[in-house]
């Protein structure tokens, strides 16, 4: 029987470190899933833990981790060479097709840049795909910064600003990334664009409310969620909120539903 | 048409049965209850009739039987995973209606909830059978008629027990043959038509609502009540959610076991995320997310009915004595009192 919780190895290819406390590794696969979705990562005798895609592409895919959990301490001890054990992926990445072709609005903040990264590729990579990038990228501090080459590669393809909570660092904007969107033109865009906000729960909320503040509709914001979970698949209830399974129908859920979706 | 055994001719029949299927029944534990000197009532597998306890609810559920509190899902040999194995005789499982309505709940989450099968739970499911065990008075914990579930007509036999030993009817053609032979005798099965406690079930009629219902002060009570010790998930016939741990064996650092262990959404760090993130940091908060599933969330997901059966094990379990009938009779009460308010 096909036992869809049997993790599957996979060979580690690289370790990239990002900061101190955040590594991306990249597996070597041929697997190729949708922008923002996710795969539990299983280290046996350790456990499970859920981690976004961070990038993908022929025969390779990255996971950026943070570590500050029992399994993601484990994995830092891992060599280029090692075996990673994954299963996925799971859940709804990023509505590709309601993205296309209007003008995109990207407000990430900390680790909340990875599951948005291979997106934010795809859309420096084909200039064709959205008609403009508007990028507000924030982190806590200068010790915190994640995809420092991405980064460069986006701020010459995209309207980007970078921004530190509170440290004031050159080239840097200072503030949270919740001060920076009334900055994005909106009035430009007439009705055609979309505004994805990712980050931690009280980040996005935050953003929530600038933009209704600015005006912006609640459908033509997706934002990303990240909960406890288990199992991955529906079954061991860690992640679900009223009748909705983060796992199944998220992470990336359109604000129209994330806004009442009250834990 | 019906079969009366007395109990040696019972005890006969599963000794036949035995052949072919496991037997799981409530059973009384002496001396192993909560306090000193008090028995409990689980199920267990079982030899004889006479073992079946008939007069009291068990303590926990028949879920048990096919998702253990805690079950080896995978072993490890340094970087190698085995799925683990289980048995092979089916399982002839006596239960009260409401259980096995609750089955029907274990089965939506287990094989149905995001078009994904769990195989752990599918291959002991797949070997069950329902030996109804005739259920007409209830105890003063029950409210199965008000959730709809004192009724089923899901089960391959029903039993009644009466002074001159036990009563089968046995409409599956899979089990009949084992009692051909014993006297036929009329049997009907009844079920409970009413409880001594009614729950008013709440509609809630849209997403504002609830979201007011979450911030009502109806559920402070139970920062001061509540001791979030789970108690009620555990003993529950439908609570289904686990937990996955990776255990070492003490002897061998290379090699050990993957575990899915009984997770309570009432225990504090249920929905923690690594790095320390929580969202229901309060006994109210929990509460109030447990008794939603039981009685919107899962309806509202899955369209039939509610996802409580009205067995009242959490009632009876509770070290603090709160009601889960009453505490739905309150949250009734305050959406009359929240719908009542936005039509003014």
């Amino acid at each position: 029987m096909n036992n869809p919780v049997m993790p599957k190895p996979h060979q580690i290819l690289d370790i990239i470190r990002e900061t101190n406390l955040e590594y991306t590794f990249r597996i070597e696969t041929d697997m190729r899933p949708q922008h923002g979705q996710f795969f539990q990562l299983s280290l046996p005798r350790v456990g499970e833990c859920p981690i976004s895609v961070s990038n993908f592409g022929e025969g390779w895919m990255e996971f950026t981790i943070r570590s500050v959990g029992k399994v993601t301490d484990q994995l830092f001890s891992l060599q280029p060479g090692d075996e990673l054990f994954v299963r996925g992926p799971y859940g709804k990445g990023w509505p590709i097709d309601e993205l296309r072709g209007k003008h995109l609005v990207v407000v990430a903040g900390g680790t909340g840049v990875s599951p948005v990264r291979s997106l934010l590729n795809k859309c420096a990579a084909e200039p064709d795909f959205v008609k403009s990038v508007d990028l507000i990228c924030g982190y806590k501090n200068e010790d915190c910064i994640l995809f420092r080459p991405d980064l460069r590669r986006w701020a010459e393809k995209f309207r980007a600003i970078y921004t530190l909570d509170s440290q004031v660092c050159e080239g840097w904007e200072t503030g949270l990334v919740t001060t920076h969107i009334s900055k994005v033109p909106f009035d430009s865009f007439g009705d055609d664009y979309a505004v994805i906000i990712v980050g931690p729960p009280v980040m996005m909320h935050f953003c929530g409310l600038e933009c209704k503040k600015l005006g912006i509709p609640d459908e033509k914001i997706w934002v990303s969620f990240e909960r406890k979970m288990s199992c991955a698949v529906g079954k061991c209830g860690h992640c679900r909120i009223d009748e909705t399974y983060v796992c199944l129908e998220g992470p990336v859920f359109n604000y129209t539903v994330a806004k009442d979706l009250l834990d | 048409m019906g079969y009366r055994l007395s109990y040696p001719e019972a005890d006969e029949l599963f000794r036949k049965l035995s052949a072919e299927y496991e037997i799981y029944a409530p059973k009384l534990f002496e001396k192993q209850g909560r306090y000193s000197d008090t028995d409990i009532v689980r199920y267990d597998r079982v030899k004889r009739a006479e073992e079946i306890v008939w007069d009291r609810k068990s303590d926990f559920s028949a879920k048990e039987v096919v998702s253990p509190i805690t079950q080896t899902i995978f072993y490890f040999t340094e970087d190698e995973y085995r799925e683990s194995r289980t048995g092979a005789k089916k399982l002839l499982i006596f239960l009260r209606p409401c259980d096995i309505n609750a089955f029907e709940h274990q089965d939506k989450i287990y094989l149905e909830n995001g078009g994904i099968a769990d195989v752990f739970y599918q291959r002991v499911r797949d070997r069950v059978r329902f030996v109804l065990m005739e259920c007409t008075e209830g105890w003063d914990t029950c409210f199965c008629v008000s959730m709809g579930a004192n009724r089923t007509n899901d089960y391959s036999a029903a039993v009644r027990r009466d002074e001159n030993g036990l009563l089968f009817s046995v409409p599956d053609p899979e089990l009949a043959p084992h009692f051909a032979g014993n006297r036929e005798e009329p049997f009907e099965v009844r079920f409970i038509e009413q409880n001594d406690f009614t729950v008013e079930i709440p509609e809630i009629p849209n997403k504002d609502v609830l979201n007011k219902l979450k911030k009502h002060p109806m559920w402070q009570e139970f920062n001061d009540r509540c001791i979030s010790c789970g108690s009620c998930t555990v003993a529950c016939s439908t609570c289904t959610c686990f937990t996955t741990v990776d255990k070492i064996y003490d002897e061998n650092a290379h090699a050990g076991e993957r575990r899915r262990v009984a997770a309570s959404c009432q225990v504090a760090g249920f929905d923690c995320m690594a790095g320390g993130h929580e969202f229901r940091t309060t006994a109210a908060d929990r509460m109030r997310y447990r008794v939603l599933h039981k009685v919107h969330d899962y309806k509202a997901r899955f369209g039939d009915f509610h996802m409580c059966v009205g067995c009242g094990r959490c009632s009876a379990r509770c070290p603090k004595f709160i009601s889960f009938p009453a505490t739905i009779n309150k949250m009734a009460a305050a959406i009359k009192e929240i719908v009542a308010a936005e039509r003014q």
